[in-house]
């Protein structure tokens, strides 16, 4: 059982690959192996999506999994989590064969899993969540509500989570979501932990306090499979990662033995071209987007800057610091209760996002579920979706053929994995939906383009193409924001780096200027010098940042 | 992060978070308190305990049962356009067993009451289990339950002679002294019984749950099947019981009443604040719609508004509720 074995305030060096338990220095016997994945296959009507897999999960180890978008990997955990039956193969539990009849069942075998997808009731509240179908009663039949709460803070604080039990889940962040999600996985005391892109949409420093929980939760008993396109996390959290391509086994490597670069091609099945730099050195000098002291009633404080053709400007800060906020107040999202935002040297009013959309200004949501896809439509609908007065003849009639040559063409850039552009997006892999998204905005060609967390769930191959993407967008003269919870990526990427903290921007970096030390500086930066400093975040951020 | 941190995201959360779920309840309950004072102000009638026991009261009670009782579909995500016209023949069942095969009224009662239940199992199965859309389903059960009524009745009234105490079940008095119809007082005993299984029980926790994301609910190991199952038979059984109290009222069976009562039930629970997408929604707040709706249909009619017309506001008080309400929902 997952119980407290570590000290909580994790004496571990974060960077140290914690391997020192002993468990795996050993060879691996049978008895060692805590879960056994054979042959397994699982087809979908027009995809194999999984062919003869295979996996190891060893007895307290943190195993991750690696593959592109649309490899398999939440498929495999679905079957693991009893979302859906294999059509052959076999799962061994200590050693013996089991058949999972179900979600209920999985619990019961003690197999927990945080689900890629969100999958919260979002109108019911953070404690009625976790213990949905474990509810405290008297009897059978009627709920305890306070015993609810109780459990649910009990865990909190067992967990360390600033979490409220009677908050509806609604009103929360997506990383709050994210965490509650985990408080979940981790209340059922399971043996076999699955976490499927448990970081997508933590930044570093609540990345750092996931790991610190995977750590203190692992015990000899217990075993970990950890998804991520995040490499730099397999380095800090994993013993062994095994990587799969095409829904095919590829290899296990051991962490302490190998390079990312070895990971990434075998996951890819070819070499990367890396590092990739903006091609320009500069945006030019035209002012396309100029924001003036934006301000909204929750949050923004006096946000100004100037957006230019042909730039990339990244935005850094902290969850929370207002970013998205900045990104739906100009388009109109939400209402600001103070500024101006000129469009190429006239003020405009942006209303909504339609408005701004027909003014040339593009939007990408980070939650593409919510604002970004129309899930149940086809790949090729949801594409030319913000587009669709672009493809109407005779006045009212649908050019179905050129928005199919459109869809074909961006399915193709984008390496869309899908078997056709008729597929429904919801049956893509996550991935491959954030392209769907990003194919959507390419195809409706606006000046300004603000891409909020682009390769969120996106694989590293795939990461490569948007970023070359995004420069060949930067080098044609569109001007292009992009928000990001990924330092690395915002260094890489940006012409200038915008830094947020609490609703405020409080720098805006040159290329040169702007390396990791100087956005933690100005991400924690607050402005109020009278009030007694709360340290927390900043001690968090140095510790995410020494990675 | 620290304990403090824990505590202190707490306490501001829990205040907004009932001082919102008290104004959804306070809006309704102040509109039904303003068109009150309104027709108490335009009629000379309306005002008096006569008029709103005898008349307010009492025509509340089948609308409200029919209201509560799918008050749960509702929450689940889903619909029941079956239930006017399944209590028409849960009536003329009630009539059958009563009158026609002459058993006991307990047992004739507890009859019509299951035939409900069993008009919503069909209901759930459909939907729960074949996956029918709820609005299919239930269009069919409306069909199918309104040529029933009509076939078994051989389309003509039946009539309660035998058994004396039917009637009283809506119109006799209990409670020595006041002058309350007993159907008004099923009617709360039964909302209250509805309320807390919609608040304190698992199978009230099921139904957000599943409205508010059904395939998380699945995936967090519930049987989702089940209890869409389970949440239909007990829209059915108010069904049954909402067929029982208007054929005691009026005395006999009528086997075409039914029609349009389902239209005015969803109102109701629309007007109550609960929404269709699913999720969200109290019963108490579809008692409030129900009342509002009957004082509207009555208070209407004493100031001589003609039937026509009574429809024209409900329909307007239909969109300004709903309105108020995605208002109050925005702007947080
Ligand atoms: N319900 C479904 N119906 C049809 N096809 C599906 C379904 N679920 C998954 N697939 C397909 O199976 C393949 C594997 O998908 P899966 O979600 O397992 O990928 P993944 O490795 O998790 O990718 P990502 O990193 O993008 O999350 C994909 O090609 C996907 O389109
Ligand atoms: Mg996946």
């Amino acid at each position: 059982m997952f119980t407290l074995t570590g000290d909580p305030d994790g004496e571990e060096p974060y960077v140290s690959n914690p391997s020192g338990d002993g468990t795996n220095a050993r060879g691996p016997m049978s008895g060692d192996y805590l879960l056994q994945v054979s042959g397994v296959s699982k087809e979908f009507p027009g995809v194999k999506a999984l062919d003869q897999m295979h996996l190891e999960l060893r007895k307290g180890e943190v195993l991750a999994l690696v593959g592109e978008n649309g490899a398999g990997k939440s498929t495999l955990m679905k079957l693991l989590a009893g979302v859906y039956t294999p059509d052959s193969g076999r799962f061994l539990l200590d050693g013996e064969e089991v058949e999972i009849s179900g979600p209920k069942h999985a619990q019961e075998l003690g197999v927990s899993i945080i689900h890629q997808e969100f999958n919260l009731m979002p109108d019911l509240t953070v404690a009625q969540n976790i213990y949905i179908g474990r509810e405290p009663r008297w009897g059978d039949f009627l709920l305890s509500e306070k015993r609810l709460n109780e459990a649910a803070s009990a865990l909190f604080e067992r967990l360390e989570l600033p979490l409220d039990p009677r908050q509806k889940v609604s009103e929360l962040t997506v990383a709050k979501q994210q965490m509650v999600e985990i408080a979940k996985a981790l209340s059922y005391d399971a043996r076999v932990l699955i976490m499927d892109e448990p970081t997508a949409a933590l930044n570093d420093a609540e990345v750092a306090v996931l790991h610190d929980l995977i750590r203190r939760f692992r015990t000899p008993e217990t075993g970990v499979i950890y998804i991520s396109h995040r490499m730099d996390e397999l380095k800090a959290i994993s013993d062994r990662i095994e990587v799969i391509r095409d829904g095919r086994y590829i290899d296990t490597l051991t962490t302490s033995e190998t390079t990312m670069r070895e990971v990434i091609s075998l996951m890819v099945g070819r070499e990367l071209k890396e590092n990739v730099r903006p091609e320009t050195e500069h945006g030019t000098d035209e002012v396309v987007l100029a924001v003036r002291g934006l301000s909204t009633k929750e949050l923004l404080h006096d946000v100004s800057f100037e957006l230019h053709r042909g730039e990339i400007l990244g935005f850094a800060g902290l969850m929370g610091a207002g970013r998205t906020e900045v990104a739906r107040a100009i388009v109109g999202a939400d209402r600001h209760s103070a500024g101006e935002i000129e469009l190429k040297g006239t003020s405009v009013r942006l209303p909504n996002p339609s408005v701004a959309a027909a003014n040339g200004i593009g939007y990408l949501s980070e939650d593409r579920k919510r604002f970004g896809l129309l899930l149940d439509q086809r790949v090729g609908f949801n594409v030319a979706l913000s587009s669709l007065t672009k493809y109407v003849g005779l006045g009212v009639f649908m050019k179905d053929n050129a928005i199919r040559v459109t869809a074909r063409e961006m399915v193709e850039t984008l390496r869309i994995k899908t078997p056709s552009i008729d597929q429904t997006v919801q049956n893509l892999s996550g991935g491959n939906q954030q392209k769907v998204v990003i194919a959507k905005w390419l195809v409706k060609d606006c000046d300004v383009l603000i891409f909020d967390e682009p390769t969120r769930g996106i694989d590293v191959g795939a990461k490569e193409e948007i970023y070359q993407l995004l420069n060949r967008l930067a080098a044609e003269g569109k001007a292009i924001i992009m928000i990001s919870s990924e330092l690395p990526e915002v260094l890489r990427m940006s012409h200038r780096v915008a830094v947020m903290c609490e609703g405020r921007l409080t720098a805006l970096l040159a290329a040169d200027e702007a390396d990791q030390e100087s956005i933690m500086h100005y991400a924690t930066l607050r402005p109020d010098v009278l009030g007694a400093v709360d340290e927390t975040p900043e001690a968090e951020m140095q510790e995410a940042g020494t990675r | 992060m620290t304990q403090t941190a824990v505590q202190g995201a707490q306490a501001p959360a829990l205040n907004r978070g009932r001082l919102r779920a008290g104004l959804q309840q306070l809006l309704a309950f102040a509109s039904l308190i303003v068109i009150v004072i309104f027709f108490s102000l335009t009629s000379d009638v309306f005002f008096t305990y006569d008029n709103l026991v005898n008349n307010v009261l009492v025509s509340t009670v089948v609308v409200g049962l029919l209201a509560v009782g799918t008050t749960f579909v509702i929450i689940t995500g889903g619909i029941d356009l079956s239930i006017g016209t399944g209590m028409s023949l849960c009536a003329v069942m009630s009539g059958v067993f009563i009158e026609n095969l002459g058993l006991p009224l307990w047992l004739g009662v507890l009859g019509a009451v299951l035939v409900g239940g069993l008009i919503g199992a069909v209901n759930g199965a459909a939907v729960a289990f074949f996956k029918f859309p709820p609005f299919i389903a239930t269009l069919a059960m409306m069909l199918i339950a309104q040529g029933l009524a009509l076939v078994i009745s051989h389309t003509s009234p039946i009539y309660f002679t035998k058994a004396p105490g039917y009637i009283d079940l809506a119109s006799g008095s209990i409670i020595p002294g006041i002058d309350v119809p007993n159907a008004v007082l099923i009617f709360f005993v039964t909302a209250i019984i509805a309320a807390i299984l919609l608040n304190k029980t698992i199978v009230g926790r099921y139904t957000y749950a599943i409205g508010s994301n059904a395939d998380a609910t699945a995936i967090s190991g519930i049987n989702v099947r089940r209890w869409t199952w389970v949440v239909y038979v007990i829209g059915g059984l108010f069904i049954g019981l909402a067929g029982v109290m208007i054929s005691a009222r009026l005395a006999s069976a009528q086997p075409a009443t039914g029609q349009g009562y389902e239209l005015q039930a969803i109102a109701a629970v629309v007007i109550g604040g609960t929404s269709l997408a699913g999720g969200k929604g109290s019963m108490v707040g579809t008692v409030i719609g129900s009342l509002i709706i009957a004082v509207l249909n009555n208070g209407l009619q004493l100031i001589s508004v003609p039937q026509e017309w009574q429809n024209v506001v409900l329909g307007c008080v239909i969109l300004f509720a709903v309105y108020m309400d995605m208002l109050r929902r925005r702007e947080r």
